[in-house]
């Protein structure tokens, strides 16, 4: 063996050099890339939460109450002994209807889809009734409505014992 | 009285009508719609009849948002060079059928200059000519800045950015997924896939319309009619919950317009059949999957063989399917629209199980 070939590196020791080359490249990139993503999400979310008290369900007028709407998104309908919590996102493409009480319906802004009070679809594009939360009676008989939890009535689940309290 | 007039035939189905029956018109005849004559008439009575519009209160305040000025804009500039165009091609098509050739093909033509300075600089003074446009108007036009968004709540009448309007009125009679996903693919793929398609030499470098009037008719007619006009109804027509209003029409947020819209299975089980839905949703929906299917596949022998067939052994299998669809595709706005307003149909299929619908 010579000193000349003790100074080139042979097959195994250049690979071995890649692979680790490689691998540190690999590392550095993949950190910072976790930093990238990491950015991309916020630190704080001022999102309102998923489930809220509604209070008493008889502090609630009978038909469509809009005081949960700007705080969770939610409407409050009562009718017929039935206390139900309505999505206000339009199930045409996401926009937030309108409750206009004069018409006794909501409209939503974007494509004019129109819903009864009840949350059924009757006119314009949507294609299914706006959704429904699910609703129950903390021990205190306060109203629970979580949000995480929906209801589709062309599902058939509106008749789900969780998504209407009796009044 | 004469406004009542314009709002009540500026209503969707009237005023779809008429722009489609004035462009069919400017194809069959374009000897007249690009005849200077009628260019200078239409010029003139464009800026008298809109001029009059403006001491409308209710119009002027509509028209002059900026959101929409560059509408205006657009309108001055798409109806100069769709008639410009006409014009052009009219007096080549003249020329052609007299054996001269186009104007653009003559000696003094086709004379040949250097890209630089002539093209360079003339891009320079353009270019500077827009900055110092855009710098003026944003000078006069703020910017129109509202609250911070809320998520649980849209302002009344929401509207998409100008350019998209014609899109956000599709989508009032399409499913989300279909005009906001399939058809839009179907114009960009389609536009991709134009110069495969249409493979024809005629027309490059010189204005004719006798030569390309398949072609050109057909583009134009998704351009001008199904792009530019919708973009018209979404910006000047649609008021608070996207109702319809006409253009001297108060914005009234409580105008009741009654559309109950229904399914085409509706239609058929529970008003001819009279036995309510089936339970199963492939029965339920069977008549517009047939429907659906016959538009698509059953309907495509029937126009090879009245109008397709020369199409078809000039083009080549492959692009004149891929014609037929484009064209299939672009027709079934219209279609939709017109079943909108004739019998409120609603979707042709509805599975809103599966978020499909057509």
């Amino acid at each position: 063996m010579s000193e000349e070939l003790k100074t080139s590196l042979n097959r195994r020791e250049f690979f071995s050099f890649l692979a680790v080359g490689w691998i540190t490249f690999g590392a550095a990139v993949s950190g910072l890339l976790s930093f990238v993503f990491r950015y991309l999400y916020p630190n704080v979310v001022f999102e309102p939460a998923m489930d809220f008290i509604a209070g008493f369900p008889d502090q609630y007028p009978e038909g469509v109450d809009e005081r949960w709407k700007n705080g969770f998104g939610v409407w409050i309908y009562k009718k017929d002994g039935k206390f139900v919590a309505l999505s206000n996102i339009c199930t045409h493409l996401g926009c937030i209807p309108t409750w206009l009480p004069a018409e006794n319906k909501f409209k939503c802004p974007c494509h004019g889809s129109g819903y009864y009070a009840n949350g059924i679809n009757f006119e314009g594009p949507a294609p299914r009734p706006l959704e429904r939360y699910k609703v129950s009676l903390n021990p205190e008989g306060k109203v629970i409505v979580d949000k995480t939890k929906v209801y589709r009535y062309e599902k058939g689940e509106w008749t789900n014992p969780e998504a209407f309290i009796d009044v | 009285m004469i406004k009542e007039f314009i709002n009540y035939l500026s209503s969707p189905l009237y005023s779809f009508t008429g722009v489609m029956a004035f462009f069919f018109f400017t194809v069959k005849r374009p000897d007249i719609v690009g005849s200077k004559k009628f260019g200078l008439i239409s010029l003139v009575s464009i800026l008298v009849i809109f001029g009059w519009m403006l001491t409308d209160p209710v119009f002027f305040s509509v028209i002059s948002l900026p959101d929409n000025i560059p509408i205006i804009i657009l309108n001055a500039v798409v109806l100069w060079s769709w008639w410009f165009a006409i014009h052009k091609g009219v007096e080549n098509d003249k020329r052609i059928a007299a054996g001269e050739g186009p104007l653009e093909g003559t000696p003094e033509n086709r004379e040949k200059v250097w890209a630089w300075p002539n093209l360079v600089y003339t891009e320079l003074f353009a270019g500077i000519a827009c900055t110092v446009f855009l710098i003026v108007w944003a000078i006069f036009f703020k910017a129109p800045l509202e609250e911070p968004a809320n998520p649980t709540w849209a302002p009344n009448p929401a509207k998409a950015p100008w350019y998209f309007l014609g899109l956000q009125e599709m989508l009032v009679y399409f499913d989300p997924w279909m005009a906001g996903v399939v058809l839009p693919g179907i114009i960009l793929v389609g536009l991709i896939l134009l110069p495969f398609i249409d493979t024809n030499p005629k027309g490059n470098g010189y204005f004719t319309f006798a030569e390309r009037k398949f072609a050109i008719s057909g583009f134009m007619f998704g351009w001008i009619v199904l792009w530019i006009f919708l973009i018209q109804v979404g910006t000047f027509l649609r008021g608070p919950n996207w109702t319809f209003y006409g253009p001297f029409e108060y914005w009234d947020a409580h105008k009741v317009v009654a559309e109950n819209n229904i399914n085409l299975s509706e239609i058929m089980w529970i008003k001819l059949f009279n036995t309510g839905l089936p339970k199963n949703i492939i029965l339920r929906e069977i008549f517009g999957i047939l429907l659906t299917g016959f538009y698509l596949v059953g309907i495509v022998p029937i126009i090879t063989k009245k109008w397709g067939h020369k199409f078809l052994k000039d083009m080549g299998t492959i692009r004149y399917y891929l014609l037929i669809f484009l064209i299939l595709s672009a027709a079934s706005l219209p279609i939709k629209m017109y079943l909108r307003w004739f019998i409120n149909l609603k979707y042709i299929v509805a599975m809103p199980e599966f978020e499909l619908n057509l």
